[in-house]
């Protein structure tokens, strides 16, 4: 929820919920209960998120999707395990971090609910609470990407590829020489990552929203915006 | 001398009383300037609640009444009948609306019991002005304009002619008959659509009392209940009708071809035509904008071979003004526009068709003869139906279209019949409601249809394996199975949704109606009043008030027709006289008032030099009377003192 | 006209010779695009999918400083376009997520009030240039190459607010303005899997393998790209379609901005076309003159 206590960018919600979480047993009900209430408000925390609710479970999405063909779960499941609360399995899978954000689904849906919003924000849970697939690459990927950002303020694709396929696959590598190769040999191979001047700016605006979140305080309203 | 009044509090039942302390209100009331009663009962509208008003009338003498309970709306009529049986006039009563803006509204008993105390008050010292008032009784003209001749206006005039009242069926086409005309067979009997709507299309055709204005429409509705005028445009056919004599020899020897809108543009007709042969009345008309001689000033073939000398090129359009007491309006809908969801390919890939379109194949009249065909001339093997097409959708129309499973379900059997093809239904649920539906679906399983449960996302040209080149594929997800599935097919139909006509808009501001959310006519209560509006006298039937089928809209044309004739029947209506009165002496004859009424209700006296205003015409909406610079004109009832006394209670 | 440009990361990096190109051409018809000074990285799919917020503040800032120049903001890349625009919608349309950003952005002395419009360089050209415009610096027409324009994701969807999102036409319109022949081309919104070829690439080479077969079988003798990502996804995987599916696509891949600059009689060095991984130079040849 933006700006309320549910933000789990820095300091998650239901704190009592997460110690259940953390010292229950994994498959016990109270974790169980205790994982489908976070992911409720998670999901529904978010621009449009409620919409989920109006699902007509019509499979426009999955048949829209085109990477749903190798999910184990499909997108429309996605749903129907959320309202089963039974979204652990499906966020344990190879599901979400195959979503493209090729916004199909949410164009398409009779019933008007963002799913590539719902995706990122399911992908952003899976993270948090420890929940991907096995061995899964993206979301090493994505982690990467943030820390590079956060660190320079741009990111080099070179050294994002190499430092994610050295944590997850380096013997691709190997296989990924002849790219470089003709890459580097045409002058397209950027090595070293460009600092922004104003990184530590936008570091400090990202240290001033997280205490802003923890201590639930908002700055008041903009200058010419109503209140 | 003081007024008697008397307040009563109704609990209904707990809707009010759960919320609103009801005994401190009638405490409450009880100790205002001039109550003479208060009591509280747990149904006011009953008997028994509406004897004790009577009792107290009687017995206490009152001469003004307070009734605090539900909104006007409902039972305003209901206690000014009980007021008027005891002998007081019906307008020494006000009601005090504690439900709908009270208690429905208030979450916080102190709050809601403080409110209700508060309107109370309002209405106790507002009813102490209000004066007696006479209600006005207008004859009924017992003819009936109905607009639309489709099947449910076909009903409704046939109804209402039999019983010996005046009917004018006023239609656009050049032919009565609406889209049921262009259908093959009908769900669920099977009933050939041609065979049971002609008989009642002649049946009009020949009654003595309807008078069938084709070709026409209304472009003005003025007047008010039992007394309305319309304005008829009656199109140049450039045909006389009474001359001719429907041999159909013009059409025939008419050298111009182009697409026939009775066969979706799929077949053609001629410059001068008739929609189809068994047009009802059987006279074709000219298509100026493609006819030879009105284009290029050449060719009249047809009046050459016209052999009662019928073709009248000089013919004029001209307008007629009809005087009935009620209007019944039947327009009926359109269809969803496919193209507007280019997914499916409509327009862009070969054989996607629309369901309107699969029957003009199918029908023996239509362009193919009946035979179902792809565009290159051979029969499909495998047909998909994909559901819900424009309906049921944020990004369309969010209602759903209610006829077109059912709809799908009849194509998917005439498949079967005329192809043999393997036939797959796309849906998301089935809608198989109605009387033998049910039983059709299963009769459309036994002919072992293919149901996939799962709305059709898109229908591609782009083939993935060697079995689906050549092909149309529908991809769907197997919701029951959870799998992706992509179905090479040769033909897909579209079912596509019911929409409000495209002329609604005008024809809403012409007869003053609203439309619902979804643009549809509004009906005055949706499941109490479903064929009246909030205008007297006028109703809507059929589709135009919403999507349904032929059973439904018949039921609602007869329905209609009894509203209309009930109204007749009682040879005259009461208007109600809280209306709009110009204070002669005030008024300066500054006419700000004339250009602002909506109903054309107020008119100026130039001997006197002041405006007037029709107390039949005028229904007390309230504009002229907020608009008025020198306060000339009040409203009956609701007088600027009646109104301020409601204010200064509130306030203190 | 002057806008504020906004190259996003891949330009730096493997796709300068889009940066090159666009420059080029947006030069030649007076378009003036002034580089955002010290932008940051919106943060494309992969930063959303960790963080919401910060990923909204990367948007915010860049916003904040494009607002400060007072011009609309051109993009090419898709993905830059549909971040960038999302955190405008988002921000403009939900009062928390904008108060919470508004105090973040404050840390650093910098206030966005939601003025600015972000547009990508295809819909600038087709929209403000127009056809008379270019067809005028058109010196060297590309008579009849058959094209597949490729438009990808995220130029239309999901807001799709100045063209189709299902059947787009803009780059179509374009590139007959060049004297190009598009083709028919059904999945030219499809999706080309763009950051599934690193994290899982069967499925990024069946997306590519789809993609350059509907080319080839419409004819197409080169691809069109409005996008970096998609260029570099159909372009350096081809190789690898091939050994898996057993097919033997070769086919050039060019950004709209290097067709159009061909057009106006540049060379292929100065657009960076001698940059590619596929040779255009013998399709190229075919078609248009002395390249």
């Amino acid at each position: 929820m933006i700006g309320g206590i549910y933000r789990r960018d820095i300091y998650p919600p239901f704190s009592h919920l997460r110690a259940v979480i953390a010292l229950s047993e994994e498959r016990s009900e109270r974790r169980a209960h205790a994982l489908g209430n976070v992911f409720l408000h998670a999901v529904y925390s978010i621009p449009g998120g409620e919409k989920i609710k109006e699902c007509i479970q019509c499979g426009t999405c999955s048949a829209s999707c085109p990477t749903s063909y190798a999910m184990d779960y499909t997108p429309r499941e996605i749903i129907a395990a959320f309202r089963a609360g039974l979204l652990e399995r499906v966020l344990r899978s190879n599901t979400v971090w195959l979503c493209a954000s090729c916004y199909y689904c949410t164009v398409r849906c009779p019933s008007g609910i963002k799913l590539t919003d719902i995706m990122y924000e399911l992908k952003r849970l899976g993270v948090e609470f420890g929940l991907v697939q096995e061995g899964a690459v993206a979301p090493v990927l994505s982690k990467t990407f943030v820390d590079m950002v956060d660190k320079y303020g741009r990111v080099p694709e070179i050294p994002l590829m190499m430092t994610v396929l050295l944590k997850t696959n380096p013997l691709r590598i190997l296989k990924m020489i002849p790219h470089g190769l003709k890459l580097f040999l045409r002058g397209r191979m950027p090595f070293l990552p460009h600092r922004i001047s104003g990184i530590s700016e936008l570091q400090k605006c990202s240290g001033a929203m997280t205490d802003a979140l923890v201590s639930g305080v908002h700055a008041g309203p903009v200058t010419g915006e109503e209140t | 001398m003081a007024e008697k009044i008397g307040v009563y509090v109704c609990h209904c039942g707990t809707n009010i009383a759960q919320t609103v302390d009801c005994k401190s209100v009638v405490d409450y009331a009880s100790g205002l300037p001039n109550v003479t009663v208060a009591r509280e009962y747990q149904y006011m509208c009953s008997d028994p609640g509406q004897e004790l008003i009577k009792k107290d009338i009687k017995e206490l003498g009152l001469t003004r009444v307070v009734v605090a309970s539900c909104s006007p709306l409902m039972h305003e009529p209901t206690f000014r009948r009980a007021v008027e049986e005891a002998g007081l006039n019906q307008f020494l009563f006000q009601m005090a609306n504690i439900r709908e803006q009270c208690s429905w509204i208030s979450e916080n008993k102190e709050m809601a019991t403080e409110r209700a105390k508060s309107i109370v008050g309002a209405a106790v010292k507002r009813v102490e002005f209000q004066e007696p008032l006479d209600v006005k009784k207008v004859p009924v003209n017992p003819n009936v304009l109905i607009v639309g001749g489709g099947i449910t206006g076909i009903e409704a005039a046939l109804q209402i002619a039999d019983s010996g009242k005046k009917v004018y069926l006023v239609e656009k086409e050049p032919t009565i008959g609406g889209y049921m005309a262009q259908f093959d067979k009908t769900f669920p009997t099977l009933d050939c659509a041609a065979c049971i709507l002609t008989p009642k299309m002649v049946s009009v055709g020949q009654h003595p009392n309807i008078e069938l204005l084709s070709y026409s429409d209304v472009t003005g509705f003025s007047g008010y209940v039992g007394n309305f005028t319309a304005r008829i445009r009656r199109r140049a056919k450039y045909v006389e009708e009474e001359k001719c004599s429907g041999c159909g020899l013009c059409t025939e020897k008419c050298p111009v071809s182009v697409p026939s809108e009775f066969d979706c543009g799929l077949g053609k007709r001629k410059a001068i035509y008739r929609p189809f042969p068994q047009a009802v009345p059987n006279v074709p008309v000219i298509d100026r904008d493609r006819c030879l001689y009105f284009t290029k000033g050449v060719c009249k073939v047809c009046q050459k071979f016209c052999p009662r000398g019928a073709i009248n090129f000089e013919q004029k359009e001209t307008y007629a003004d009809l005087q009935v007491g009620t209007a019944i309006l039947a327009t009926g809908f359109d269809l969803f526009d496919a193209s507007k969801v280019k997914q499916y390919g409509y327009g862009r890939l070969p054989n996607v068709i629309t369901s309107l379109e699969f029957e003009r194949f199918s029908h023996a009249s239509g362009p193919t003869g009946g035979k179902i065909l792809l565009k290159n001339g051979q029969m499909p093997s495998n047909i998909a139906i994909l559901h819900c097409i424009g309906s049921r959708d944020t990004n369309f129309n969010e209602y759903c279209s209610r006829v077109c499973c059912m709809y799908s379900m009849k194509i998917a059997h005439l498949a079967h019949e005329k192809t043999g093809a393997r036939v797959y239904e796309f849906y998301i649920d089935l809608r198989a409601f109605g009387k033998g539906y049910e039983e059709f679906y299963k009769r459309i399983l036994e002919e072992e249809t293919i149901f996939i449960r799962g709305k059709a996302a898109e229908v591609t040209d782009v083939a993935q394996t060697s079995a689906e080149r050549g092909k149309l594929i529908v991809v769907a997800e197997d919701t029951l199975l959870g799998i992706v599935r992509r179905i090479p097919v040769d033909m897909v139909v579209l079912s596509v949704g019911l929409e409000p006509r495209k002329d609604t808009t005008e024809i809403a501001r012409i007869f003053s109606i609203s439309r619902s959310q979804d643009g549809f006519f509004l009906e005055r209560h949706p499941k109490l009043a479903p064929v009246s509006t909030a205008s007297d006298g006028i109703f809507i039937a059929g589709a135009c008030q919403g999507p349904k089928d032929i059973p439904d809209s018949v039921a609602q044309g007869a329905a209609a027709a009894a509203n209309a004739l009930s109204l007749i029947d009682r040879k005259e209506v009461t208007l109600e006289p809280t209306v709009a009165f110009i204070d002669e002496k005030s008024c300066s004859g500054c006419k700000i008032c004339i250009g602002l009424c909506p109903y054309n209700a107020i008119s100026f006296d130039e001997s006197k030099e002041v405006s007037v205003v029709n107390d039949a015409l005028c229904k007390g909406c309230g504009t002229c009377v907020a608009a008025c610079p020198s306060g000339a004109i009040g409203q009956r009832n609701f007088t600027d003192d009646q109104l301020l006394a409601e204010v200064e209670a509130i306030c203190a | 006209m002057e806008f504020s440009y906004y190259p996003g990361c891949s330009l730096e990096g493997m796709n300068k010779a889009y940066d090159k190109s666009a420059r080029l051409v947006s030069k030649t018809l007076g378009i003036g695009l002034t580089e955002l000074n010290d932008w940051n990285c919106c943060g494309a799919s992969a930063y959303m999918s960790i963080q919401e917020l910060r990923a909204h503040l990367l948007s915010a800032r860049n916003l904040a400083i494009a607002e400060r120049e007072k011009k609309d903001l051109v993009v090419v890349c898709p993905a830059c376009l549909t971040t960038l625009t999302k955190s405008n919608h988002y921000m403009g349309e939900d009062l928390k997520l904008r108060r919470t950003i508004a105090s973040a952005l404050k840390a650093a002395n910098l206030q966005y009030l939601g003025t600015v419009k972000v547009r990508h360089l295809l819909e600038v050209l087709v929209n403000e240039i127009g056809e008379q415009e270019i067809k005028t610096k058109v010196t060297r027409p590309l008579t009849s190459l058959k094209v597949a324009p490729y438009y990808g994701c995220q130029f239309t969807r999901p807001f799709g607010e100045f063209d189709d999102k299902e059947f787009p036409v803009m780059l179509d319109t374009l590139l007959k303005w060049l004297g190009a022949e598009p083709v028919n081309f059904p999945l030219k919104a499809k999706c080309c899997g763009g950051m599934l070829m690193t994290t899982n690439e069967p499925v990024g080479l069946g997306l590519v393998r789809s993609l350059l077969d509907c080319a080839t079988q419409n004819g197409a003798e080169c691809i069109a790209t409005i996008c970096p990502l998609c260029h570099i996804t159909l372009e350096a995987y081809q190789g690898n379609v091939n050994k898996k599916f057993a097919t033997s696509f070769e086919m050039p891949t060019l950004y709209f901005t290097q067709l159009m600059g061909l057009a106006f009689g540049f060379s292929r060095k100065e657009l960076g076309i001698n940059e590619e991984l596929i040779s255009s130079k013998a399709v190229l040849a075919r078609r248009v003159e002395a390249v």
